[in-house]
């Protein structure tokens, strides 16, 4: 093949395309990536931990007719490069043909032609008291909000800057930068020998857009507070309010059911639902890798398909599964730019920026409009089956009695089953914000199980 | 263990003299303590759906950590480039976390011992004996029952080759093997919906471990025998019961409800629910916990820690009473303790935490079927997937995969999934009657805290909890 890199990463990307053709390969994918990471933690007001580091590594896929083999590698070195090629074929030698094997449609490949706005060079030169002020800003404003709040598990402060390069043998070369920072903080409560904690964070792209330290810090000291005094309720069916830290958790159950995977193996609770309502008229799901600054954009998929927007629900009816090349083929459908690959190996599916769009009503609207229920904070655990799309997991939050927020509720589990919960959602509310790469409005969900005493 | 006989050595031809002057450069802004981690991990992937090859994939992952500790303080650098130039760059920014004097190497690098639990064969074994063993479960898997309509079968091995130098004089080396071995059903009535069941085994051994009693033929029939368990499943009880859990695996209790918050990093920071109550009664009489890093091919076995301490054999509970916590070196150093052997870490990229690793509760002296029969009432957990817990408050959760309802003390009907939600310091307060019949898992988990994921191992014997709170089905 004959590459242009533009860039070293590129070069190696380029390499190991060439290396697998030249050895015989019919075709090859590659991928290589370089990141270096920031992370300070201030806790009670000194540096607790400080990191500051970098690593690369690069991975390749040769593909023999229908017989595929991956390798993966730290050691970039020319012999490094040959020896992970060979690894790669000595795989494919002993691999199974795979009908559905093969490399993107040629006409799929490429890259938005906007700016995404992925990577700020300005951020790296934040020097690096600056940035351990952050951090201790944000613990001093959690610690200093209450005297109640009794400690702090730390705040921290992370800058990441990456870039990877992506080749195939179709001609297919691009690499990308991105970068971002985060500041969170946990906080813990104390009251009557018991505690309680509870965090809030923020990601941004630059440092203009990150959320105060000060702000971050009072949210995470007034969440841990709130937490104080919690008891565990009767066991009762009741609506569950989930706020959007927790929905987000929903759309992710959502995405994991309707990737090209579980929909080929019927592994997915909406294996046969395509086409079909899932959810109230309201209920739109997108997945956008396009949209600039963004969390969960990127120019292109892991495949090098061109990233793009699916609506995967329109108004309560599942119009798309998420797809990548392999899938698509297996299902006779085109695939939707949802590769992602670690180095090597087969695609995985994954998303851009998962979002549920808003509704109507403001959340404490919401409330209002229940007259016993549970408004969820927190879950843990992950009883989740998305086979059958059961669902069970561990609580914390606030009752809701006669439409307020009456008191903490700890120590009970959640369940009900995943198609009915999103059949039966009755209101969405209309404080979506795009945070992560997955973002959600609260979710109020007709009827669960909340299990307590 | 002398440096000579480490694979670091061997492939990049490292000297005593350099690990030294590099630990020097590290401590050239002062601090109490420094460490070199050196990591080179060789990992092969491979599996098998629709009785075809998914994935095959091999992977070489290289590189070093550079540790300083100035009081409370960490100051961490790593690199993926092993040149003695970019490892010395690695010293020098970890040094930044520290001033004032420093502590220095007096001695010199001595090699320090460790256990010899496992042994890493001569030869990698051949690409096309791994795929045998995936063939084998597949075929079992399939032929197994008619019901079954698809199987994916999966095995990881890896070798990990780690060399540790410390700025208190420690010099120690290992190999690390390490293979699992999983089997995933899915299975239907016709026309009916989807149940998926599980199964996998594997520990500190090469390939051969699956030559025994873990065979591929073994873990693809319990796989099936879940899904098909599941296929006739009425939906769990909710609210507050008598829970019986099942030997071996279910053991993810300790790990939850006791495990996490007795790692000393939690304790230390006062955001522990076990904080400050050592000598006290946190379990019944009849629960003693112990962590043992030190048992011959476990998966949570290691013959040195990730900071060059042997691992050891700790008594956590005691006939109830809190007895001890697990160390790494700084917290042992900060809590004036010693180090348990418990200092891990993911990877090369990442300082070690106080980390579990085979974590079990010891034998009682009722009769599994004595403890069924006690129960008029409540339900029986023989597996489950996952679990998690909130430090500070205590409360975890973890997720039964196969239960059963216990009427008159007799299992009756199975149910299907359910979480279990329980409170650290008091859920072991209602165990009431402890099997004869300590066993642990098969070998197949991964613990993860503060983003790093580390191979544990988990144990119990069939135990009563007279109340947890279980939560239902839809």
């Amino acid at each position: 093949m004959s590459f242009q890199p533009a860039h070293p990463l590129e070069e190696i990307a380029a390499r190991l395309v060439n290396l697998a053709i030249g050895k015989g390969a019919s075709g090859a994918e590659t991928a290589a990536a370089e990141g270096s990471e920031f992370v300070c933690r201030v806790r009670l007001g000194e540096v607790e931990h400080l990191q500051d580091a970098g690593s690369r590594a690069a991975g390749v896929r040769v593909l023999r007719g229908l017989r595929a083999g991956s390798a993966t590698t730290s050691d970039l070195s020319e012999a490094g490069l040959r020896r992970a090629v060979e690894q790669a074929f000595e795989l494919a030698n002993i691999s199974t043909e795979d009908p559905h094997a093969g490399l993107p449609d040629p006409a799929t490949l490429g890259v938005v032609d906007h700016d995404l706005m992925l990577h700020h060079p300005a951020l790296a030169g934040l020097p690096a008291p600056a940035r351990i002020d952050l951090a201790r800003r944000a613990e001093e404003s959690a610690l200093s909000t209450d005297p109640r709040i009794a400690t702090s598990n730390g705040a921290t402060f992370s800058l990441h800057t990456g870039r990877r390069a992506l080749g195939n043998s179709q001609g297919f070369l691009h690499s990308y930068s991105s970068s971002s920072c985060s500041l969170s903080v946990t906080a813990v409560a104390s009251q009557d020998g018991l505690r309680q904690r509870d965090w809030w964070g923020h990601s941004a792209r630059t440092l203009d857009a990150l959320e105060s330290p000060e702000f971050i810090g009072r949210k995470a000291a007034g969440r841990a507070l709130r937490r104080l005094g919690a008891r565990k309720p009767a066991t009762v069916r009741v609506p569950v309010l989930f706020d959007p830290r927790c929905a987000r958790t929903l759309l992710g159950h959502l995405f994991s059911a309707v990737t090209g995977e579980a929909v080929w193996r019927q592994a997915t609770f909406l294996r046969d639902r395509l086409g079909q309502r899932i959810a109230p008229p309201g209920f739109t799901l997108t997945d956008d890798a396009t949209t600039p600054a963004r969390f969960g954009s990127s120019p292109c998929d892991d495949e090098g398909v061109q990233s793009r927007r699916t609506v995967v629900v329109e108004d309560g009816i599942l119009a798309s599964w998420l797809l990548h090349s392999y899938s698509a083929r297996r299902l006779g459908l085109a695939t939707t730019g949802n590769a992602a690959r670690s180095l090597a190996g087969p695609p995985a599916t994954g998303h851009g920026c998962l979002w549920l769009a808003a509704g109507p009503d403001a959340p404490q609207a919401i409330i209002a409009s229940v007259r016993q229920g549970l408004y969820v904070t927190e879950l843990i655990g992950s009883g989740v089956n998305i086979v059958n799309g059961d669902y069970s997991r561990g609580a914390a939050g606030i009752w809701i009695d006669h439409g307020e927020l009456a008191y903490p509720v700890q120590e009970v589990t959640i369940s009900g089953s995943l198609p009915r919960m999103f059949a039966s959602i009755e209101a969405i509310g209309g404080d979506l914000e795009f945070r992560s790469s997955v973002a959600a409005p609260s979710i109020l969900v007709g009827e669960m199980t909340v299990s307590g005493t | 263990m002398s440096l000579a006989g480490s694979w670091f050595a061997h492939r990049f031809g490292f000297t005593t003299r350099e690990l030294e002057s590099w630990l020097a450069e590290a401590l050239v802004s002062g601090g109490d303590y420094a460490d070199l981690y050196f990591e080179c991990v060789e990992r092969t992937s491979l599996s098998l759906e629709d009785s075809l090859v998914k994935t095959a994939s091999q992977g070489l992952s290289l590189g070093a950590g550079v540790r300083v500790l100035a009081g409370e303080r960490t100051g961490y650098a790593y690199t993926s480039d092993l040149t003695p130039a970019r490892i010395r760059e690695a010293a020098r920014t970890a040094a930044c976390i520290a001033s004032g004097p420093a502590a220095m190497l007096e001695a010199g690098l001595a090699p320090a011992p460790g256990h010899s639990l496992y042994e890493i064969a001569p030869e990698p074994p051949a690409l096309a004996d791994r795929l045998a063993l995936l063939r084998r479960a597949d075929e079992t898997a399939r032929s197994a029952d008619s019901r079954v309509f698809q199987v994916i079968a999966s095995l990881l091995d890896s070798v990990s080759h780690v060399l540790i130098a410390t700025s208190d004089g420690r010099l120690a080396h290992d190999s690390q093997p390490m293979a699992r071995l999983n089997v995933t059903a899915l299975a239907r009535h016709p026309g009916g919906p989807p149940q998926r069941g599980s199964s996998g085994g594997g520990g500190r051994a090469g390939i051969t471990l699956f030559e025994g009693a873990r065979s591929p033929e073994a873990f693809a029939r319990e796989a099936v025998r879940q899904a098909l368990v599941l296929l006739d499943a009425a939906p769990a009880p909710a609210g507050e019961m008598t829970v019986v859990l099942g030997p071996g695996w279910p053991g993810i209790l300790l790990h939850e409800a006791v495990g996490h918050g007795l790692e000393a990093d939690f304790n230390r920071k006062q955001v522990s629910a076990f904080a400050g109550r050592l000598g006290e009664r946190v379990a019944s009489p009849l629960v003693t916990v112990v962590d043992d890093g030190a048992l011959p091919f476990r998966r949570g076995s290691l013959n040195i820690d990730d900071e060059g301490q042997p691992t050891q054999r700790t008594v956590l509970i005691e006939n109830g009473i809190l007895r001890g916590y697990l160390h790494d070196r700084l917290s042992a150093r900060l809590l004036k303790s010693a180090s348990t052997g418990n200092g891990r870490r993911e990877s090369f990229r990442h300082a070690p935490l106080p980390r579990m690793t085979n974590t079990f509760m010891l034998s009682g002296e009722s009769t599994p079927e004595e403890i069924i029969r006690s129960v008029p009432n409540g339900i029986y957990c023989a597996n489950f997937g996952s679990g998690q817990v909130d430090i500070t408050s205590g409360n975890f959760v973890f997720c039964s995969t196969e239960c059963y309802k216990i009427e008159e003390g007799r299992l009756t009907r199975p149910l299907r999934g359910a979480s279990l939600i329980g409170n650290g310091p008091e859920a072991l307060r209602h165990v009431s009657m402890a099997g004869n019949d300590l066993e642990l898992d098969q070998g197949v988990g991964i613990c993860s805290k503060q983003g790093q994921n580390v191979p544990v191992g988990v144990g119990i014997p069939t135990l009563k909890l007279d109340r947890m709170t279980v939560g239902g089905g839809a």
